[in-house]
């Protein structure tokens, strides 16, 4: 197997998040001499984890200049580490910072990058990547010639890295000028606690379609009950809120509309496609477009008034054909 | 007083998401079944861009927007004539593949070139534009690799809103991880953007836009120079559609109360 580096950055308190230790175990599975290459504000804790999982080297950029996720800064550590270590096969975890940065370095050291990758497998002595087109509607599995090959692997793939940390670690600081940027970051944007909705790591995916806005059996539209069940199902399922394009479409076209569901939240075809151990689909019709987003949700449940809506169609485990209004009402009573 | 910008859109053609797809295996690699009957529309995220390009260059007067597709001519042309009804822009056309199976590296190399190629294009005002993912690929890397070839370096990814200030900076808002945004303020042009789906809807069609953009979008279908976008070291061991089919299992007769507690004993499994 050839040499792998794997290219992880730590957290503002110098730990390795979990799509990190994903990456690590991935890059473990491969076999071969593994590098570790670390940039952050501070990167010893890091660099112990690293040396006990068996890294031959670890080199890291460090330092003020790169605490903050930007473009500038990354792609130059990012650069400098991988031409250092002078690894044939660099792995990363597809964070929002190394996605922004890392096909930047790929190609300035003339290499390629995959992104997306959702499983590794050495085949003939090389890596095989797979990965998904078309929006999840097809699996491929490819291999590159072209060395250094970049690969972003997705979050949730595999299990993350456990291990006691190293007592000491040799680390091999590699001296990087920040580079000119005229780019500040100056924050954060988040919902509040109370108000967060999006939770990568719940259990379970709620999912609200635009029925919850439409006219319901009494020929009026129930939004302030719409919102307060969705609200309280995400509440006492501590689950993380999906959307339909058709829902989140809503807030610019005048409709009535649920006003914590955003682009943000949005599943599907042009939305995400997240992991969850279980989804819940309400109110949702079930179309193709949408359902490629569930394709890493495991066990599929909808509640829907169509008999003959797409879920129906082998794509849900269980479609419970009920009005959702007297449903999640109930639920939230159970769940409370 | 506001400085005109310069926004060049990098977008290409995808199919529609209505469509059923099927892999093929054709004598260049991996293909759809009957791709060229397909019907394609702008890939949504790169028409996200071209949106957002379109409502800044309306804010700032003297500002003018390209949109750089590559894909068959033949499909751009037949795309085109919707999206020329959205929002004015000048095509700038690359006759070459639209697959998700195309690499990235060479698709960079060839919407760089023909960038590079716009007469009168001030690079130091330039503003690059393009989607962060894609219906076809999703490759998340080309407009990275673009902006590298044409020496930008503040770059950003998922982009959800850019505020323009009085000063010619630009605050942006990043998607990151748990529906967080990341605000950053950069100094001035260049840039590059990779759009999200941001919060702007889709405009209405509008005819005096559209006949205006295609006066000259024939012409540019007419100049587009072919380009490729294979890597040839880049080998596809297999493309397949995931099989799972469910036994779906459909409850006509229960009470919401008997669902309800159905799916509450569901949720509390490990």
């Amino acid at each position: 197997m050839e040499s792998t580096l794997l290219l992880v950055h730590t957290e503002a308190d110098g730990a390795l998040a979990k799509p990190a230790l994903e990456a690590l175990t991935s890059a473990l599975a491969l076999g071969g001499e593994l590098t570790v290459g670390l940039v952050g504000g501070a990167v010893e804790a890091a660099a112990r984890i690293a040396a006990a999982a068996g890294a031959l080297r670890i080199l890291a950029v460090s330092g003020d200049e790169f605490t903050q996720p930007r473009y500038a800064t990354d792609a130059a550590a990012a650069e400098a580490i991988a031409r250092a270590a002078g690894a044939a096969i660099v792995l990363a975890p597809a964070t929002a910072r190394w996605s922004r940065a890392l096909p930047g370095a790929a190609y300035r050291l003339g290499g390629r990058i995959d992104t997306h990758a959702t499983g590794l497998a050495v085949r003939d002595g090389a890596p095989a990547v797979t990965r998904w087109f078309y929006r999840q509607r097809m699996e491929a599995v490819l291999t590159r010639t072209a060395r250094p090959w970049f690969v972003l692997l997705d979050v949730g793939c595999v299990t993350p890295w456990e291990g006691a940390p190293a007592a000491s670690a040799q680390l091999e600081t590699i001296a990087v000028a920040a580079p000119e940027s005229r780019t500040t970051v100056t924050g954060v944007q988040a919902p509040k606690a109370d108000e967060q909705t999006i939770r990568p790591d719940a259990k379970l995916l709620f999912v609200a379609g635009a029925g919850w806005t439409k006219k319901q059996p009494d020929g009026a539209v129930h939004i302030e009950e719409a919102q307060q069940l969705i609200l309280g199902a995400l509440r006492g399922a501590q689950a993380s809120l999906g959307g339909s394009k058709s829902l989140v479409d809503s807030t610019g076209e005048g409709e009535a509309v649920l006003p914590f569901m955003t682009h943000l939240n949005q599943v599907g075809q042009t939305g995400s496609t997240p992991r969850h151990q279980k989804g819940l689909s309400t109110c949702c019709h079930g179309e193709e477009p949408h359902v490629v987003g569930w394709r890493f949700v495991t066990e599929r449940r909808a509640v829907n008034l169509d008999a003959n809506c797409g879920w129906a169609r082998g794509k849900a485990d269980v479609v419970y054909v009920a009005d959702a209004f007297a449903v999640v009402r109930e639920l939230n009573r159970l769940l409370a | 007083m506001s400085t005109p910008l310069q926004i060049v859109v990098c977008g290409s053609i995808v199919p529609d998401p209505l469509q059923t797809l099927e892999p093929v295996t054709s004598p260049g690699g991996p293909a759809l079944k009957n791709e060229m009957m397909l019907p394609a529309v702008l890939d949504p995220w790169a028409s996200h861009a071209l949106y957002e390009a379109a409502h800044l260059a309306q804010a700032h007067p003297g500002s003018k927007v390209w949109l750089v597709s590559m894909g068959p001519k033949a499909k751009l042309q037949q795309v085109m004539m919707t999206v020329a009804q959205k929002v004015p822009f000048e095509l700038v056309a690359i006759d070459g593949t639209a697959s998700g199976f195309a690499d990235s590296f060479a698709t960079a190399a060839a919407l760089a070139g023909a960038i590079e190629a716009i007469p009168g294009l001030d690079k130091s005002r330039l503003l690059l534009f393009g989607g962060w993912e894609s219906a076809s690929r999703g490759a998340g890397s080309t407009i990275q690799m673009t902006a590298e070839r044409l020496g930008i370096t503040e770059q950003f990814q998922g982009v959800d809103r850019i505020a323009v200030r009085q000063d010619g900076s630009f605050e942006i808002l990043e998607r990151i991880e748990g529906g967080r945004h990341q605000v950053s303020v950069c100094t001035a042009p260049p840039a590059a953007l990779g759009w999200a789906t941001g919060f702007l809807p889709e405009p209405r069609n509008n005819p005096q836009v559209g006949m205006a953009n295609m006066k000259a979008i024939m012409p540019a279908l007419m100049r587009a120079k072919p380009a490729t976008a294979t890597d040839p070291g880049l080998a596809y061991v297999s493309v397949s559609l995931p099989k799972q089919q469910r036994e779906t299992r459909i409850e006509k007769n229960m009470t919401p109360e008997e669902i309800a507690r159905e799916i509450a004993a569901w949720i509390r499994e490990d």
